[in-house]
């Protein structure tokens, strides 16, 4: 198969690989964005990062990308070995049928590449003025935000810090930051202390003077908050009721499970509206009793973030009517 | 089953012609890995009749022959577990007449479905229920178990249809069934005299109940998670479905209505699936 075919079709798994082709193989974690070029790894940790400038924010992305270097060619690896051993086991091994879906996926590649552009076109209009169709924004149904994003993604936090901005700019006020492994959690104080305090001057935002922000509440999540909570509030149902081998024990509902999960501390409401940052719509492992009537709305990678998109999403989930089931 | 009437030698000689071509490519598509699980929320049933200005309840006639069709080409291509949403335990809520409507069409479709038993069989499909099926009325409860009983012993391909199902009753009752099961173990462990320094022990009783022993008590624990969660009509929420399986699913809401579901809504699923092919399995690993 000509090395040429695997270039057009990037999501091509037989690529992945040849390691020959460093342009898809290039760690992305070890990049120095202020000289292009691949750096050392920073041993800071985050306790050790004390205020909010420009350099403690670069510093803090070395540090979660050192830490996600470590295990993350061995786990790519691994997964590439595992993935060519199922592709090749659930493939045809006719080579024109091989070509033919490849071409099938260029075709798809291309629709999605139009489609990027009109939303980047969009977005722009949005974000300009020159369309006004969705504003003024009413967020008095977005009480409560969740955004998830790809943990990967999430260790660029200078991008994360620009969406918050957007957020806070918009008049969000109450966020649920989600990521599996956990290193929003360790960006903590941080992104607290930037979007915290009742900063209403638009130093950071030369570019739209008329915004203001808004100051945010934020609400950290991870893997660990959801299936594993829940295993935690089954072990304190079983401690209220089966310890005592006299005690009545009856049918648990999802009245039980809400009071033992308050217990564990889990108090925060549902978020009315998840917008999902990373390469496909997929909630990750998003507490799963949270997300029962929550609108989910994939907004692409982080690094391709749109304003403009931002607004005509939540002006979308402003439109939309719940039946709730009845 | 295959739900075409052919009508004369054109008519039939187009049947033909899409057939194979709907198999050619499919076998194309196969060349990239195919979704093992595949989950449909069927909504918008109510919506194509007041679009197509039909009588109440047509809409859900509509809808069960594109579940059909649906049904259909997943089989075709490969895919060996099918879920999927017929009535929620929210959509009791509903007027009376409407869930006694639903609730007939279930009635007569389960038992359709058992005079053609042979055929089923052939097919290898098996079926199951999956909710709280005490909540249903006593025939359709009753045609339900004879409907699984009689395809037990199929393996070839599952249908699983959710009714009275929803993941905010099946996660509560899958900690009803580990507590359970943790305490007759514990109770067994005692009448034989072991030593209590085991499960019992106040000091262990925090590792008592596991992810694992939760997820193997689920109604949906028979099977393995969905790789792609298909929601029709353009809405993007779960609306209380597989909320806990859903963690490394694809999740695809196409704009057609329920009734409108059909090959194409399939095909473009499973091309969105392939592309996400590699996160999605690298995101299962790293789990």
């Amino acid at each position: 198969m000509p090395r040429a075919l695997h270039l057009l079709v990037p999501n091509c798994p037989l690529f992945i690989t040849h390691s020959s082709l460093p342009l898809f193989r290039r760690c992305s974690h070890c990049f120095d964005f202020s000289t292009s070029k691949p750096s050392s790894h920073s041993e800071s940790t985050p306790e050790e990062i004390k205020n909010d400038s420009l350099s403690s924010i670069l510093a803090l992305e070395l540090y979660l990308r050192s830490d996600a270097h470590k295990s993350q060619h061995l786990k790519d690896m691994g997964v590439a070995e595992d993935f060519r051993k199922t592709f090749y086991r659930t493939s045809n091994a006719n080579i024109v049928f091989i070509l033919v879906w490849h071409v099938i996926h260029l075709i798809v590649r291309v629709i999605y590449l139009a489609r990027e552009v009109i939303c980047a076109i969009e977005s722009y209009l949005v974000t300009n003025e020159f369309v006004t169709t969705y504003q003024p924004l009413n967020l008095n149904r977005v009480k409560y935000l969740g955004i998830v994003i790809d943990s990967d993604e999430a260790r660029q936090i200078s991008e994360v810090i620009q969406l918050l901005d957007w957020f806070s700019a918009i008049g969000v006020e109450k966020v649920c930051l989600y990521d599996r492994e956990g290193v929003l959690k360790k960006s903590k104080e941080v992104l607290m202390e930037r979007f915290s305090s009742a900063k209403l001057s638009n130093e950071d935002s030369k570019i739209d003077p008329i915004f203001t922000k808004t100051q945010m509440e934020f609400e950290f999540v991870s893997i660990s908050d959801g299936k594993e909570a829940v295993a935690k509030a089954a072990n304190l149902l079983f401690n209220k009721y089966y310890l005592d081998g006299d005690t009545e024990k009856p049918f648990f509902t999802e009245a039980d499970l809400s009071n033992a999960l308050k217990n564990l501390g889990v108090v925060e409401p549902d978020p009315d509206l998840l917008f999902i940052y990373g390469p496909a719509r997929c909630h990750l492992g998003f507490p799963a009793w949270r997300i029962r009537y929550t609108e989910i709305v994939h907004m692409g990678p982080l690094k391709h973030k749109k304003y403009g998109l931002i607004l005509k999403a939540i002006h979308k989930y402003t439109k939309v009517k719940q039946n709730y089931g009845s | 089953m295959e739900g075409e009437r052919p009508s004369g030698v054109i008519g039939r000689l187009l049947g033909g012609v899409n057939r194979t071509m709907r198999r050619l490519l499919f076998t194309f598509m196969s060349s990239g890995p195919i979704p093992q699980h595949i989950a449909f929320i069927m909504d918008g049933n109510r919506r194509f009749a007041k679009k197509w200005k039909l009588e109440e309840g047509a809409g859900h006639k509509a809808g069960f022959l594109a579940l059909m069709s649906v049904l259909k080409y997943c089989y075709e291509v490969g895919v060996k577990y099918v879920t999927v949403y017929a009535f929620s335990l929210d959509n009791f809520n509903r007027r009376p007449d409407e869930v006694q409507y639903v609730m007939d069409i279930m009635h007569e479709k389960i038992e359709g479905f058992l005079k053609e038993l042979d055929m089923v069989n052939r097919y290898g499909v098996r079926v199951l229920f999956i909710g709280d099926l005490n909540r249903l009325d006593e025939p359709v409860r009753v045609a339900a178990e004879k409907a699984m009983e009689a395809t037990a012993k199929n393996t070839k391909t599952y249908l699983l249809v959710c009714v009275a199902y929803t993941s905010s009753h099946e996660i509560p009752r899958a900690i009803y069934e580990a507590c359970q099961e943790k305490s007759g173990l514990a109770l067994a462990l005692n009448q034989n005299g072991n030593n209590i320094d085991g499960i019992v022990n106040v000091e262990d009783v925090n590792d008592v109940i596991k992810v694992v022993d939760l997820e193997k008590h689920m109604y949906m624990g028979v099977v393995p998670d969905p790789d792609i969660l298909v929601r029709s009509s353009g809405e993007t929420r779960l609306s209380n479905f597989l909320l806990w399986q859903s963690t490394n699913c694809l999740l695809y809401s196409p704009k057609a209505l329920w009734p409108e579901m059909g090959f194409w809504q399939v095909v473009w699923g499973i091309l969105k699936y392939q592309r996400s092919y590699y996160y999605l399995e690298k995101k299962k690993k790293q789990a």
